[in-house]
């Protein structure tokens, strides 16, 4: 742009900027899009797919790992990742059973408390080394991937937990429904519905999405860029802690092996789910509907007569071409920019 | 100071050298205090262990120092062990043949991360996770849950035949000579210079004439073929091809490589160190084996020597600033 | 003399071992708008960062109204009052300009939730008042360098500071923009604002700043009402001794056509450029800041592909986007970004020296340290470059040794062509004589120049002839006997080409 003539360039500029943010609205509604014709396409095959018993359980499938992700695109938005939360959640899961065999008459929200609080601890460690340290997060959750992990089956030692083990209450809230939904769903809801507002509405969650596109930057504008990166972690970690205490009211019974390798699938649903990889931009709106998509493709193959063996090669193709779509996606808005500001 | 003893002393804190002495000390000690660490048969494990962990961080290090990553090395592993497996299944009965294949698929599969990479420029971290469940996935339409054993027993004695005299496996020979092809290539070629800098400030790289994209390149390719190496080593060792084999291996591979002073934003590190982190995890978990401790407790330790690996030059860092920093304080007023 | 705004006394502060601050003192008064002037190096950023509580002193105080000002980090600074404007624009590119406006401070509604209307509405009026028109709506991506310093500075204003510092606002901005930068500027110190001014334009600093702190070599100098300084009593305050004449440009005949650029075209950066650079001649390209004359020096060296167009040096083409080639065919670039694009910061000196001739200095394909140094060294001295180690990084240089470096690196390679993108931008005096007298006698030497500059005085120094672009075209080419700043400023806004 150059001082002579500003005004039309700016103008251009403008409309640019109206491009850019179709582009975004675009993100979220193309996962739901492919999410809906993924369904749809299924049910055309088998109309069972769609039968309320399914439907429910694809929610329930969905619920862990969608937890999971919200934290996790928290993470992602100041741009770190956090793989530790596999671990977490297997602790944190043990841990129920550990302390349901110690004290059989817990109330369940009282255990669902504690399970998040070992989670925030556990993040708070995480975040910690990193916000104090100064050290890349890819490591230090690298590292206590291993750690929270190990301790994790120095405590089980082999041991398992049954469901006889625990409350019959506990377990019922694991297939419970309230009006057809699935009240595991609901708390995956909940936290969605809670971290989604607070990113969007308060200045904090704005501040994330700050550090996450400019870390330098975000500390020149007195960002408090450490606390926030730790109380992200914290958020993180509780979260998968809380995934753990509804993964052992499903599943029931517990070694020390539950959540292991989870780490990458939830990276996979928030990339999927358009959160990017680099930071400061996605929702975790997308993430959740990236874990759903997820889900929902495990669930569809075997219907649409797809050997199940697929599965895997199927999320990783998906991953590809979301990233390549977001990539394209943003070099035409940059490309559009650029011509418009020329052939003014 | 005279100019060489600052040079020696200079050479000592670098973290290869504590990584070097780390290992010593840990063989040192074991051998001292656990029953069986000194031991040829020890060796042998230790050897067999980390040689396709070594393979894979060859080029690993290369792809790290140029501040990218690529974590699909473990997928490839297991989806050329597939590959092998329902080759011979098939009739492929040439071994020659069969690594030569199985090679030539590791490149492909590194050429395809390589190409969404460097062609469409998209991040390798995200990149590789993708590949790493599509070629996991990949491995399982091929193989399904078969697991393919019957390989001619020649074969797979061959594979961990010891050198003449000792109890250690030939194959080290092949992985010291890659070995020394990925040093020289790093610190001793002009390409190596040019994967610091592009590791460092990938722009001004290329304003010196360095092609970034097609080196890049080119490393996701090595990467593809070291880790189908591995995995044919992983077949003929274990006499058995499944299409799980080595899952999970990229971690181990990641950390030894970053135990081993390469920083994950690229631009520094050296192959020595990983090495030397290489055989520091493998004869850390053996002896402790040895030792009754359980293998879970090797867990912990991993994650906190890779934790302490970052951590510790972090804080010695700013405790120095810190020192420093009072010092000029209090002297100041007086100046 | 009133109570200052904000004064330092005895302020000091080192970096490892180098001192960036020794015992520096400086007195803010309201409705004043007081100019930091000195060289690269001089310790004016340091300055800035301890204003802006990025750093903290060592030693000294800063006191606010007399009273003692404690800045931990940034966010003190703001709280007191204190509005910074970088050099380099500081933007969230993920994130809507207003919210960048008002990161940290955004408009509250109920439940302390961020209003975003109120928000869109606010940074609309401040557009308004800085009479631009700019969507509060679109994201600071794809923002020209003068837009984004256009969000800075409405930054600065919605903070409602006490004392606004500006560290080089105006590099990047044109005329037009600078005019209105500085009406902003100087409404704000009427208002009552202490405005701190840093530039190395002293026309600018003599048109804003009723006074002038010259600091040399991290220490105060003096400080002077402006009206009592002339324009050479500053530079002297500023080098310490008498400069020799700045532009020695040796009169030499133009030889063969070394550099020819034929209908070189980037779809929406440039467009249809042709000309000609000969052996033994100085072309200057000339224009403002966005004219493209950067990109038209990329895409000729292949780091930028282009669409249209052919690059010809001694009559052979070069493979379109291919910099190796380039070099290898005798093209060297030093690049505008002296920290992004000239060099690897974390680097040694050595290896950044060598790194364009690496393939050279090999020996059947390997490096042997013996080569390296002396290759470095040599180097080194011969452009008289003050370094500690030639193995230190050169991030620990100043700015003019710095880009010492990046000559050396490329004079090395033995160039035929030697585009100079911005040589002396950012460096201090006595380095930028250094520097013209190096290109001329390159030029002497029988090596083609092509020296891509802002500055309109180095510009007709040292050029043979001068090229103007007016956005993203050629449209002047000036001997240098008919050169002068009218014909140059006249075709750089595009009204040479319609007369």
């Amino acid at each position: 742009m150059t001082a002579v003539d500003t005004a039309p360039a700016e103008t251009a500029t403008g409309g640019g900027a109206r491009l850019a943010r179709r582009a975004f609205a675009v993100r979220e509604l193309g996962i739901a899009l492919a999410l809906v014709l993924l369904v749809v396409t299924t049910t055309v095959v088998n109309p069972r797919f769609l039968s309320a018993q399914n439907l429910k359980d694809l929610l329930l499938g969905s619920t862990i790992l969608a937890i999971l992700a919200v934290g996790q695109a928290v993470v992602v938005i100041t741009r770190n990742v956090d793989l530790s939360i596999g671990s977490i959640l297997g602790l944190s899961a043990f841990a129920t059973g550990a302390v349901f065999v110690a004290v059989p008459g817990l109330p369940i929200p009282l255990m669902l408390v504690i399970g998040t609080a070992l989670g925030a601890v556990l993040g708070a460690v995480n975040g910690g080394l990193i916000a104090a340290a100064r050290v890349p997060a890819l490591v230090v959750t690298l590292g206590t991937l291993y750690m929270f992990r190990g301790v994790d089956y120095m405590w089980a030692t082999g041991r398992q937990i049954n469901a006889a083990d625990m409350p019959a209450a506990f377990l019922g809230m694991g297939t419970a429904t309230v009006l057809g939904v699935p009240v595991l769903a609901l708390f995956a809801a909940a936290v969605l519905v809670a971290v989604g507002y607070v990113l969007r509405n308060h200045r904090s969650g704005r501040e994330l999405y700050a550090i996450g596109s400019d870390p330098a930057a975000a500390r020149l504008s007195g960002i408090p860029s450490g606390r926030r990166v730790f109380y992200a972690f914290v958020t993180s970690g509780a979260l998968a802690g809380l995934a753990g205490v509804l993964h052992a009211a499903r599943f029931g019974t517990l070694d020390a092996n539950a959540g292991l390798g989870t780490e990458l699938n939830v990276v996979a649903a928030v990339v999927v789910g358009g959160v990017a990889i680099f930071g400061g931009s996605g929702s975790v709106y997308g993430a959740a509907l990236g874990a759903v998509l997820l889900t929902t493709i495990r669930a569809a193959l075997p219907v649409l007569g797809i050997n199940p063996f697929w599965q895997d090669a199927a999320v990783g193709a998906l991953i590809l071409a979301a990233i390549g779509l977001d990539r394209a996606l943003s070099a035409r808005v940059a490309r559009s920019l650029r011509e418009r500001k020329a052939h003014v | 100071m005279s100019e060489p003893a600052a040079r020696i002393r200079r050479a000592l804190g670098t973290w290869d050298v504590v990584v070097l002495l780390a290992l010593v000390a840990v063989a040192v000690v074991g051998a001292l205090t656990v029953d069986g660490v000194a031991s040829p048969r020890f060796w042998r494990f230790v050897v067999l262990e980390a040689i396709p962990i070594a393979l894979i961080a060859l080029p690993m290090t290369l792809i790290v120092i140029t501040g990218e990553i690529d974590l699909s090395v473990a997928s490839v592993l297991g989806l050329t062990c597939s590959v092998m497996g329902q080759l011979w299944v098939s009739g492929v009965t040439s071994l020659p043949l069969l690594i030569a294949l199985a090679l030539l698929l590791g490149a492909v599969l590194g050429a395809v991360n390589g190409l969404f990479v460097t062609g469409f420029g998209l991040p390798s971290l995200a990149v590789t996770i993708g590949t790493l469940a599509l070629y996991r996935g990949l491995a399982y339409v091929v193989l399904g849950d078969r697991a393919v054993a019957n390989y001619p027993t020649t074969w797979t004695t061959t594979a961990i035949q010891p050198l003449p005299g000792t109890t250690i496996p030939w194959m080290i020979l092949v992985v010291a000579a890659l070995a020394v092809v990925f040093a020289v290539v790093l610190h001793a070629m002009p390409v190596g210079r040019g994967l610091y800098a592009m590791g460092n400030n990938a722009e001004a790289a290329r304003f010196a004439g360095v092609d970034v994209r097609l080196t890049k390149f080119w490393l996701f390719v090595a990467s593809g073929a070291m880790s189908a190496l591995a995995g044919v080593f992983w077949t003929l060792r274990f006499a058995s091809a499944r299409a799980d084999n080595g899952s999970g291996l990229e971690l181990a591979v990641v950390a030894a490589v970053l135990l081993g002073g390469v920083s994950i934003f690229g631009g520094r590190g050296a192959l020595l160190g990983v090495l030397a982190a290489v055989a520091l995890l493998g004869v850390l978990r053996n002896a402790l084996q040895l030792a009754y401790v359980p293998a879970n407790t090797l867990t912990v330790i991993t994650g906190s020597l890779l934790i302490a690996s970052v951590v510790g030059p972090n804080v010695a860092g700013m405790l120095r600033e810190r020192l420093r920093r009072r010092r000029t304080t209090t002297v100041s007023p007086s100046s | 003399m009133p109570t200052p705004l904000l004064a330092l006394d005895g302020v000091s502060k080192s970096f490892g071992a180098v001192a960036a601050l020794r015992d520096v003192r400086l007195e803010l008064h309201a409705g004043e708008a007081h100019a930091l002037v000195g060289e690269n190096g001089a310790g004016k950023s340091t300055l800035v960062k301890i204003l802006a509580g990025v750093h903290a002193p060592d030693a000294g105080t800063v006191t606010l109204d007399g009273r003692p000002l404690l800045l931990s980090g940034p966010a003190d600074a703001r709280a007191a009052g204190i509005a910074v404007i970088y050099q380099e624009p500081t933007l969230f590119a993920d994130l809507s300009v207003a919210e960048n406006i008002f990161m940290g401070r955004q408009p509250l509604r109920s439940l302390r939730r961020v209003d975003y209307a109120a928000m869109r509405e606010r940074a609309a009026e401040l557009f308004a008042r800085l009479g631009v028109r700019l969507d509060p709506d679109r994201p600071a991506r794809g923002l020209s360098i003068a837009d984004q310093q256009l969000v800075e500075i409405a930054k600065a204003i919605s903070l409602d500071a006490r004392v606004l510092v500006m560290d080089e606002p105006t590099a990047a901005l044109s005329g037009i923009e600078v005019e209105r930068l500085f009406a902003v500027a100087r409404s704000l110190r009427d208002a009552g604002t202490a405005v701190l001014f840093i530039s190395h334009r002293f026309d600018e600093v003599f048109a804003l700043c009723q006074t002038v702190t010259v600091m040399r070599d991290g220490r105060w100098v003096s400080t002077d009402p402006a009206g009592t300084l002339t324009v050479d009593e500053v530079v002297r305050r500023m080098v310490g001794r008498e400069v020799s004449a700045m532009y020695p440009k040796q009169d030499t005949a133009p030889g063969e056509p070394r550099l020819q650029v034929r209908g070189l075209t980037r779809h929406g950066v440039f467009d249809d450029v042709t000309f000609t650079v000969h052996a033994g001649e100085i072309v200057a390209l000339a224009g403002l800041v966005g004219a493209g004359r950067s990109e038209v020096s990329r895409a000729i060296f292949g780091v930028d592909r282009h669409d249209a167009g052919e690059v010809l040096l001694d009559g052979s083409r070069l493979p379109n986007g291919d910099t190796a080639a380039a070099i290898r065919a005798g093209l060297a670039l030093v690049p505008e970004d002296r920290r992004q694009q000239g060099l690897v910061m974390e680097l040694s000196v050595e290896r950044n020296t060598n790194l364009p001739r690496r393939w050279r200095l090999s020996r059947g394909g390997l490096l042997f340290g013996g080569d390296e140094r002396r290759a470095a060294t040599t180097w080194a001295q011969r452009l008289q470059v003050k370094a500690g180690r030639l193995t230190d990084p050169v991030s620990t240089l100043s700015g003019g040794n710095q880009q010492k470096v990046v000559l050396a690196k490329w004079l090395a390679t033995a160039p035929k062509v030697l585009i100079v993108d911005e040589p002396t931008r950012g460096i201090d005096v006595g380095t930028k004589a250094e520097v013209h007298r190096l290109l001329s006698q390159l030029a002497a030497d029988g090596v083609a120049v092509l020296m891509v500059s802002s500055e309109l005085p180095e510009v007709l120094g040292m050029a043979d002839r001068v090229l103007v672009m007016h956005e993203g075209r050629l449209t002047a080419d000036i001997p240098r006997a008919r050169a002068d700043e009218q014909s140059v400023m006249l075709a750089a806004t595009g009204q040479a080409a319609a007369a």
